[in-house]
Parts: structure tokens; C-alpha cells; sequence
């Protein structure tokens, strides 16, 4: 069960640009008012206990955890457009981030999630279950199959519609690298109007969040294709005690 | 213009974070949303019968700003085994020398230290199965106290904040822990505190969270850019 593979990084994480996140209060989204700390966070120098992290075997996971079209069908296959979905998970220094683990979950076609909470009318597809899950290969590279999620209606307005994503949960290298995000389709008229999309602090970086069609990698006759990436924080090495330099090794 | 070099140095930006939303179990943990697809689940049991070191509950509740539970939350931990070592090759403590002895610092094969879970859908407690972890280095040389790490996932959070979990009975240890000692703020080092007790025989470490300051008198948590 623990494997620790060798040659990952141990160097301390370059701190953490908050600009490119949204601030934890974001009255456009309601929930975030009750639920954001009031006081500034607080940044210690990073020890051994942030630098290190959870390490995943691909053999931990199942054989279909990556095919979202057949890791829950019954009695045949789910509804909707089918769809490759694949990128390369990189640091911000353009390393690749090998080992990582790779989750997202999402709606059906319908705009319908199969969970005990949501109760939107859009009916429940028996063959769909909506997760999936795997590792990047040495190259930071990953890619699963699915269907669209549809648009769904929540209750941050009386008409508000979350444009069709799929949510993105990653666990790098270490502890500082864990992020979740979400992932939206080029295109979609519903992103720009989206209090959680919006969250963002700028157009230009939410641009980051949304996958590009990618036309030349479609499987013919089968799937289109989209290609997400995705920046995980980059570390420090250590090339002498005490002296560090961001970006390396490559 | 003044002349400057082309540049070789690209930071490319971190992908932007968005909130896990309501239904963050599917993906990371679909029995709790209600179905069963995967062979394998990670979940909120970090040991077994072998893990060596003090086994320990950790269970808390997560509360907002009126101090309703945040019943849809989603909780991570990462920790040292008992001997105050990481299950991952950043770590290459083989043994440390405190008063004079070498202790073996060892990985337990049995031990990742990484668990999830989501709260309870009623009422809002999460529950870890684990051990209490050892002391691990600091940066200067020195000994941080045993604590664990945590990182909250929910609905209308933005970014997962990340907090960290001490030890009530390790008083010394605590008082010398130089992240604990570096809040300048003392009175707001006990909202990392776990409360030991025990219940039909097993030790519990209770844990709760306040996203911010409540009527009732709840202390915002303290929370890291780490």
C-alpha cells in the first residue's frame, strides 16, 4: 500500500500567488459569505510536513476508473455526447507533475448528479454514475472518457445555471499542490454569467479554466475530443544548503 | 527602453482554484453519495490492526459563521506514522538523535497517512481512523510537535483552507512548536488544539472548525497559506 516512488522533488513549494485565485469572499456567491474566514491567513515557512504528500500506485485503481461511459453502466450505455477528455497536469515551471492524482465528477446529460442531495427534476441516467479517476504517466499526461454534463439550475438566483463542467480534484506531489477546480466547454455562453465562474479575479485567467476543443484528436465515428491542462505550484530545489533556486531539476 | 534580457524565465500562472460545490462526494467519495462504483475507495480509516503507534479518533464538526455544521464538507488528512516519518520520498529521515539516543525513524509499510471524508449529512461530524502521528524536523534543526494536517473542501469555499491539527497532552511539546509559536496572535493558537477524551475505551481527539467567528462565541479557526 505505500510505495514511495523515487526521484520526486522535495524541495519547499515557491509561495503560493494568490492573485490567481478567487479571495475567499465572493458575495457574488452566496454561500461564500458565511463560509469565509474573516482573518488573513497565516503563511509559516514550509516544513518536511507541507513539501511531502499522500503517493498513489495506479494499481490502487480499477481498469474502467478512467472510462466514465462504462464504469457504471448497467444495462447499457449512458445518454449523451460522448467525449474524450485529456491534458497534461504541468508545475508552473512546466515540469511535468508525474504521479499525480487525477478525480473529476460531474453531472449526466441532463444536468442531473447522481447524488442523495440534489433533487433537480432531470431524471437520474441508470447507466451513468459520473466519477472517474486516474494517475499521469511520466509526462504528467492523463485522459478519461465521459459524456457532456448538461447546464443545471441552483439556487444562487431564482434563474441562475451553472454552465456545463467537470469538477477536476488534484493531489500532486505534495501536501502545498492540492487543488480542486472546475472545468468548462469553449464555447458556452453560460460561463460568463456564472457567480462561481466568476469568482475568478479576471476574465483572462478564467480562460485557463475552460478546455479547448481539439478536432485533430477525436476518435472518428466515437468521441470528440477536449484538451484540458492544468498548472499545479512549482518547487524550489536545493543546489547548495541554504540556497535555493526556482525551476529545477527539470 | 532600457535594455533588458529576453526572457528565460517563465512562471506559467497556477491553475485558478474553484469551489468544490455541494456535491463534491461523487468524486471523492461516492459512497456517501450514495452509490457504489469503484473496487478500490479511499476513505477516512488510515490504519489497520498493525499500524504501529496510539490508536486514535479524530472527529470534529465544521461550523459557519451563525455556527450551523457545514454538513456537505469534504476533509483531507495528512500526517507522519508514529515514529515521525512521511510515506513519501521527500522524506529520507533514516533516524534522529534526541539526548543523546538514535531513534530509528522508519516508514510503516502499513501507514500512508492520507484519508478523506465527508462530513455527516445530518449532523455534519467527520470521523478519521488514525494514529497519533510522532514529532517531525522543523526547518532549523529543531522538533515541530506531532499534529496533522488538514484541508477543507465545500460549498462556497473558494480555495481549500488549510489548517492543522496539535495535541492537548503535548503541552511542552506544543509551547516549543515553532508554526504554533509563530501565530503572533496567542489567543488564537487554541483553535488548533484537539481535545483528548475517551469513549468506550478508545482515545478521541475532538477537532471542530469554525470558518469564522460565531454568535455563540466560536474563535475563527486559524488557517495557513501554506
Amino acid at each position: 500500500m505505500i510505495i514511495a516512488a523515487p526521484g520526486a522533488a522535495s524541495g519547499e513549494f515557491v509561495e503560493r500567488d494568490h492573485t490567481q485565485h478567487p479571495p475567499a469572499l465572493t458575495p457574488g456567491y452566496r454561500t461564500s459569505v458565511l463560509r469565509s474566514p474573516r482573518n488573513a491567513l497565516i503563511a509559516p515557512r514550509p516544513t518536511l510536513s507541507e513539501t511531502t504528500g499522500p503517493v498513489f500506485d495506479p494499481r490502487e485503481l480499477g481498469e474502467k476508473d478512467n472510462d466514465l461511459i462504462l464504469n457504471f453502466a448497467k444495462d447499457g450505455l449512458p445518454i449523451g455526447e460522448r467525449l474524450i477528455v485529456h491534458g497534461y497536469v504541468r508545475d508552473e515551471f512546466g515540469n511535468p507533475v508525474k504521479g499525480a492524482l487525477v478525480e473529476a465528477w460531474q453531472a449526466n446529460a441532463g444536468g442531473r448528479y447522481r447524488h442523495k442531495k440534489d433533487r433537480y427534476l432531470a431524471p437520474i441516467d441508470p447507466n451513468f454514475g459520473g466519477c472517474g479517476r486516474m494517475i499521469t504517466d511520466e509526462n504528467g499526461y492523463y485522459f478519461f472518457r465521459t459524456i457532456k454534463p448538461g447546464p443545471y439550475p441552483w439556487a444562487n438566483s431564482t434563474n441562475a445555471w451553472r454552465p456545463a463542467h467537470i469538477h477536476f480534484s488534484i493531489n500532486g506531489t505534495g501536501w502545498a499542490q492540492r487543488l480542486i477546480t472546475q472545468m468548462y466547454f469553449e464555447g458556452d455562453p453560460l460561463i460568463e454569467r456564472c457567480p462561481i465562474a466568476k469568482t475568478v479575479p479576471t476574465l483572462d485567467q478564467l480562460r485557463s479554466l475552460i478546455a479547448q476543443e481539439d478536432p485533430a484528436n477525436n476518435a472518428p465515428f466515437d468521441a470528440r475530443t477536449y484538451r484540458f491542462d492544468l498548472t499545479l505550484r512549482g518547487r524550489r530545489a536545493t543546489f547548495f544548503d541554504n540556497i535555493t533556486l526556482p525551476g529545477a531539476p527539470r | 527602453m532600457s535594455l533588458s534580457p529576453h526572457s528565460m524565465i517563465a512562471r506559467r500562472p497556477e491553475t485558478p482554484s474553484q469551489t468544490g460545490g455541494p456535491y463534491v462526494h461523487i468524486g471523492l467519495a461516492p459512497q456517501q453519495a450514495g452509490f457504489d462504483i469503484f473496487d478500490h475507495n479511499f476513505g477516512n480509516v488510515l490504519t489497520t490492526p498493525e499500524t504501529k503507534g496510539e490508536h486514535i479518533t479524530l472527529e470534529g464538526r465544521v461550523f459557519d459563521g451563525t455556527g450551523t455544521p457545514v454538513r456537505d464538507v469534504l476533509i483531507e488528512i495528512w500526517q507522519a506514522n508514529a515514529a515521525g516519518r512521511y510515506a513519501h520520498p521527500g522524506d529520507s529521515q533514516d533516524g534522529h538523535t534526541q539526548g543523546g539516543r538514535t531513534q530509528a525513524r522508519e516508514i510503516d509499510p502499513t501507514f500512508r497517512g492520507w484519508g478523506r471524508t465527508g462530513g455527516d449529512f445530518d449532523t455534519g461530524v467527520y470521523t478519521f481512523e488514525t494514529i497519533k502521528p510522532g514529532p517531525v524536523p522543523a526547518n532549523d534543526g529543531g522538533t515541530q510537535a506531532p499534529h496533522i494536517l488538514m484541508v477543507l473542501f465545500a460549498r462556497g469555499i473558494n480555495l481549500g483552507l488549510h489548517t492543522r491539527v496539535y495535541f492537548d497532552d503535548e503541552a511542552d511539546a506544543n509551547a516549543a512548536d515553532p508554526v504554533l509559536t509563530g501565530i503572533e496572535w496567542e489567543t488564537r493558537r487554541d483553535t488548533l488544539i484537539a481535545t483528548r477524551s475517551e469513549r468506550d475505551g478508545k482515545v478521541i481527539y475532538t477537532f471542530d472548525v469554525y470558518l469564522q467567528d460565531t454568535p455563540a462565541g466560536g474563535h475563527e479557526t486559524v488557517f495557513f497559506d501554506i
